[in-house]
């Protein structure tokens, strides 16, 4: 199984390369990419420094325009997809089926990797959209539990890559509009969610609060530590009841599940964080990494080192990690 | 003159509930219905024959009858019943995923969209209208200046595809694998004891300042406030939107239709005459800003 890691900037990326990667993924700095973050991500030297690198190593690097452009926006879109293809990437992510369209009419050579935005959950989806525009890989959203994904493996026309590491989202993936509803950005249109410019941190009389948009995310009392307020995992109330409503500040991770994806068939793991500092990439990286490894030697005596779990839930948010909905009781 | 449709029922009503509906809408001026499950694949309290029958009757009554399929696809169970919806030729289907569309143009039933498909631009549109689409709902967070420019685009393509417009009601907003009313009840979704047959118009969620942000209905979330685009209609018909869409609500439907009826006929109702379930109205989507604001013109 191919380790696909993020890579939010040129030291992110190198850093990847230099922990185990096998493939790197990295995007544009501006809106066409799920992670627009203030600083973050490649312009077009950067990124051709970034391919280099891999590419000396013998590793791949895929372009992420996974977002979905409006009519104002679609210049800048395609114009992406050719400097993508400009830049020698070895697959473009995409989600967008006009923009597929595009990459697949005027570069058909250069592989085409549905991104987890494009909301395929479903064999029949994977081959509307291998039918349509002959992608090699899809990435599975985070909605399916592992039996799902084994029978959406069993009849996949496609190459699969499942998450393995990071943030968790909790809603089918390109069809949450939950951040645009609260502020005016949303990962489709603006990849952004509960965007930083509508953050606020307040000390009250009644605790720490986050507020998005002026909204009262969470409220934070003595001891408790407080995370980005990322909205939908912030504390509400329902019939009287403040919790979390939607669901906990807990980061996914499914080390435990390998022997299984590997015998799946499932192609390739891949890390969530484009917006994490080097530092991170190489201790999540280079603890994916041992694994696979270990799971190459061993895979029937597959077992996760105690010092790999303690790393991965040293960098979960909140310090918490679960296994999200591969494991059905979570639902 | 645009159409009006009533677009799936979003919430889960008991089979007596759904047919009292239907029975009195089929005396509305509603244009189009659009029936079926569109959120959980739980919620059966009307089986496969039940929705075909009420889809005939319909038909009969003279109206258009679209049939929708499950939003979130999951299991192969999911599959069976979207094949189900797929294997027949006297109904168009709105496609609700790519599964959906995958099996549609397979068996060459002509199909909609609706509004949870992600259609942002023309190029999209192209591809599809290639493979059998007949229409499309804007996704509910683009607003008027996006389906200006895509009717526009649409137009000079040579196209024509109807565009619909989600104009009154709660938004869909998201889908997950979680059921989150079975997680207020602390149950597992695999035994959620059908407890959104008591919420028939979803759990309201509230900031700790009792802002009404969203509302919880099964696996799906709903805005909390209430889009209203009624006075948006003239601004509709003038950019050539086809048909309007209402979603269905189990309280005062009636009078949003009539409501709705008048304003497409040039005749303003004075003021709000409805006594629904209590929900602030908003439309931010529609200019551009975020989906909760009421922007006042």
């Amino acid at each position: 199984m191919e380790l696909v890691c993020p890579a939010g900037s040129l030291p992110a990326l190198k850093t990847a390369v230099d922990n185990g990667a096998d493939a790197v993924y990295f995007g544009f700095r501006d809106s066409t990419n799920a992670r627009q973050f203030a600083g973050l991500n490649f312009n077009d030297k950067r990124a051709a420094e970034g391919i280099g690198y891999a590419h000396t190593r013998g590793r791949r690097v895929f372009c992420a325009i996974n977002t979905y452009p409006q009519p104002d926006g679609w210049e800048r879109w395609k114009s992406a997809v050719d400097r993508a293809a400009g830049l020698g990437v070895d697959a473009i992510i995409l989600a967008d089926m006009g923009l597929l369209d595009y990459a697949a009419n005027k570069y058909p050579h250069i592989p085409r990797h549905l991104s987890v935005q494009g909301s395929a959950t479903s064999y029949e989806a994977l081959s509307f959209y291998k039918d349509n525009f002959d992608i090699r890989r899809a990435v599975l959203p985070r909605v399916l539990s592992l039996d799902q994904v084994r029978g959406v493996a069993k009849h996949s026309p496609v190459e699969l890559e499942v998450f393995a590491f990071g943030s968790l989202c909790i809603m089918a993936e390109g069809r949450c509009y939950l951040s645009s509803y609260l502020t005016d950005e949303s990962p489709n249109t603006r990849g952004a969610c509960s965007p930083a410019k509508a953050v606020r941190w307040e000390e009250t009389a009644q605790g720490l609060e986050s507020r998005l948009n002026d909204v009262l995310i969470d409220r934070y009392g003595e001891g408790e530590s407080a995370g980005y307020p990322t909205l939908c995992k912030g504390r509400f109330e329902v019939e009287g009841n403040v919790y979390h409503a939607i669901e906990e500040p807990v980061s996914l991770n499914t080390m435990d599940l390998l022997p299984e994806l590997k015998s799946l068939g499932i192609s390739a793991v891949k890390i969530e964080g484009r917006q994490r500092s080097p530092a991170y990439i190489a201790d999540v990286a280079g603890t994916w990494r041992q694994a696979l490894d270990h799971l190459d030697v061993t895979p029937d005596d597959f077992t996760v080192e105690s010092s790999w779990r303690n790393t991965l839930s040293s960098l979960s948010e909140g310090g918490l990690t679960t296994l999200g909905a591969y494991h059905r009781k979570w639902k | 003159m645009m159409k009006l449709s009533l677009g799936p029922i979003l919430w889960f009503w008991s089979k007596q509930t759904v047919f009292d509906f239907y029975g009195k809408a089929a005396e509305w001026p509603v244009d189009t219905f659009y029936l079926g499950e569109a959120v959980c694949s739980r919620r059966r309290e009307l089986k496969p024959d039940d929705w075909f029958g009420l889809a005939r009757d319909l038909k009969a009554c003279g109206k258009e009858v679209v049939l929708s399929t499950q939003t979130l696809i999951e299991s192969e169970a999911d599959l069976r019943r979207l094949r189900r919806i797929c294997d027949q030729n006297e109904f168009m289907v709105e496609a609700n995923d790519q599964s959906a569309m995958q099996v549609a143009i397979r068996n060459g039933i002509p199909f909609v969209t609706g509004p949870s498909m992600n259609i942002y631009n023309v190029a999209t549109l192209k591809v599809l209208a290639k493979q059998g689409l007949k229409g499309w709902n804007l996704p509910v967070e683009l607003g008027r200046e996006t389906l200006d420019e895509l009717i526009k685009g649409l137009q000079e393509e040579g196209l024509d595809l109807p565009a619909e417009v989600f104009a009154w009601g709660f938004l869909p907003l998201a889908w997950s694998s979680r059921c989150f009313t079975a997680r207020h009840y602390n149950l597992p979704k695999d035994n959620c004891e059908f407890r959104c047959l008591e919420h028939p118009d979803g759990m309201e969620l509230r900031s700790r300042e009792s802002q009404e942000l969203f509302r919880l209905n099964g696996i799906s979330t709903l805005s909390g406030s209430r889009y209203d685009l009624m006075r948006e209609l003239p601004d509709m018909e003038r950019m050539g939107v086809s048909t309007v869409r209402l979603s269905p609500e189990h309280l005062g439907m009636e009078g949003v239709v009539q409501r709705f009826d008048l304003v497409r006929r040039g005749q303003v109702p004075e003021q709000d005459p409805l006594t629904l379930v209590e929900a602030p109205p908003c439309n931010g989507y529609w200019y551009g800003r975020p989906g909760m604001e009421l922007v006042l013109r």
